[in-house]
């Protein structure tokens, strides 16, 4: 029932402010990773980006970024006003950093909010700032720790602190749940529900987790390399063929599929 | 301005040896050379880049090639822009292909040594630019203690800008991409920095040493720090104090300076690595 109490309230969306891809396509060289990928994300609403590996979900994200070269366009709408400044928060995928780095939580979020140099150490208030935004997330013990000694679901409550601070109009999970444990995966899931709900944030999650996803997305997009079905999550799961072709275990699917169909009932 | 220097150093050692002016140069030379090395250094381990400051000193050979078959007097100006080319084409190169680091870093290296070597042993005369690889720091003039000077304003006015970017690349590029940073601005302007730095210190440390001189002293202090700042004060502090214990030994014992300071180095990393875990333990308890 709490669930079903979320997705409602995440429905409430201002319709003011929204992201809008609109033919995108990415190449490098003649290797073609997206093409002709539309789609419209209005603020508050879960989106839950799904597909096999290789079929462009990171290289979307990263396009949003501004990182890689694209084609078509990307555009950002807040409070009705069109902006090419969306504040993004973005949560990656896997860090490829050097674990024995003497770079402290503290350090790591102070140098993206602030100006301050970091190796000049970090101002009291300021690191008041970073203690807050973690406690949020049931982090502020972590404050001092070498990023390297954080284990995976450590360090993804850190960088999902960070992400959210200052709170962003568009936030950016790539796989968020690698490395995170069953319990620590329910508790992050109702995290991000949280936060769609009090900050009225636009959420894209890429996941190859669709049972743990489907209760929690407002839609799924299945991608590979252009939107292949785009819907309520019960629709997407119920299109077998593209969902097999994900190498999932179809029985454990459906089952989910089943459950989440459930609710969408009991809550209409 | 080094008059003053000079008596202010005699008034406060008893050291016999600054008694000679080259010594006083010399000395001079690490207080400014060893802070500014500590500063890249940190960041060039954090990064990475270790490989890519040694390939940097390296094509120093090229760069003095150079500038020989152009006829310069100095061949300072032609080491410097090959360096600072090189820093921007690796960065380049590195985004456009998608081979391996090491790879592309090993391609340039074998590439700019050999080169250097062809053009400078033409006619059997390598052994006069034999001073390049190893160095002098005794021989520092005082216009080169000037351009140090400058070049550590220069750093120190680049790390209050960018240090927190180089932090945020260092973990993650695309998060920095996420907070407005660009990280090919960011690793190639440091690429540039350290290329520049690299090149003015060739002729006091030599080609062979001047990345132990980088690397060691940050190597080191990453067993000893907990967070960025204590990193960086470590690395200034060890890599100074081999400065100074290498200078004056390499006197007492007739032997390169820039060689001597860099076992100094090596022996605080060793020291360093054993008693790590120890003392950061320490250091977290006390926070």
């Amino acid at each position: 029932m709490t669930l079903l109490g979320k997705t409602t309230n995440a429905s409430r969306v201002c319709g003011n402010c929204c992201t809008t891809i609109d033919h995108l396509g990415v190449a490098f060289g003649r290797n073609v990773v997206l093409n002709d990928v539309s789609l419209h994300i209005n603020c508050g609403e879960l989106v839950a980006i799904v597909g096999p590996n290789g079929a462009g979900k990171t290289t979307l994200l990263k396009a949003i970024l501004g990182e890689v070269p694209y084609t078509g366009s990307i555009s950002f709408s807040i409070r009705g006003a069109a902006s090419s400044d969306a504040r993004i928060g973005y949560v990656p995928q896997r860090l490829n950093f050097d674990g024995d780095s003497p770079i402290s939580v503290c350090d790591f979020m102070s140098s993206a909010i602030s100006r301050h140099p970091v190796w000049l150490g970090v101002r009291p208030s300021l690191g008041r700032k970073c203690a807050a935004a973690l406690e949020r997330f049931s982090a502020q013990h972590l404050l001092k720790r070498r990023l390297g000694e954080l284990s995976g679901g450590e360090l993804q409550r850190v960088l999902l602190a960070m992400a959210m601070t200052p709170v962003p109009d568009l936030l950016l999970l790539d796989e968020p749940v690698s490395g995170i444990d069953a319990k620590g995966l329910s508790v992050f899931y109702e995290t991000v529900c949280d936060l769609r709900r009090e900050h009225d944030v636009s959420i894209i999650m890429v996941t190859h987790d669709l049972p743990a996803i489907a209760p929690h997305a407002d839609r799924m997009v299945f991608i590979r390399q252009t939107v292949l079905a785009e819907g309520k999550p019960s629709d997407v799961l119920a299109n077998t063929d593209l969902i097999v072709s994900l190498g999932s275990n179809l029985w454990t699917i459906s089952r989910f599929s089943e459950s989440v169909v459930k609710r969408e009932d009991h809550h209409d | 301005m080094i008059d003053l220097f000079h008596r202010v150093i005699e008034s406060i050692t008893l050291l016999e040896c600054l008694r000679y002016a080259f010594m006083k140069r010399a000395l001079l030379a690490v207080m400014l050379g060893t802070p500014m090395f500590a500063l890249l250094g940190t960041m060039v381990v954090s990064n990475r880049m270790v490989f890519f400051s040694d390939v940097l000193g390296h094509s120093a050979l090229t760069g003095v090639a150079i500038g020989v078959i152009m006829g310069l007097m100095d061949p300072l100006w032609s080491t410097l822009a090959f360096a600072v080319v090189l820093a921007i084409s690796v960065n380049v190169f590195r985004r456009t292909t998608h081979a391996a680091n090491e790879t592309v870093l090993g391609v340039f290296l074998a590439t700019t040594v050999a080169l250097g070597i062809v053009i400078l042993s033409r006619g059997g005369g390598f052994a006069k630019f034999s001073s390049y690889l190893i160095g002098d720091i005794l021989a520092v003039s005082p216009g080169q203690l000037v351009i140090m000077a400058v070049l550590f304003v220069v750093v120190l006015a680049y790390w209050a800008v960018a240090a927190n970017g180089l932090v945020l690349v260092s973990i993650s590029p695309s998060l920095a991409r996420s907070r407005g940073m660009s990280s090919f601005l960011i690793e190639t302007s440091f690429a540039v920095l350290l290329a520049v730095v690299v090149t003015f210190s060739i002729r006091l440390v030599g080609i062979l040493m001047i990345n132990s001189l980088l690397v060691l002293p940050a190597a080191a202090a990453r067993n000893l720090a907990t967070n960025v700042r204590s990193y960086t004060l470590w690395t200034v502090a060890l890599s100074m104090f081999s400065g100074f214990a290498g200078l004056f030994a390499s006197y007492y014992w007739g032997t390169a300076s820039g060689a001597t300071i860099v076992l100094f180095s090596a022996a605080f990393y060793v020291l360093a690595a054993v008693c790590g875990g120890w003392w950061r333990g320490r250091a977290f308890a006390r926070s």
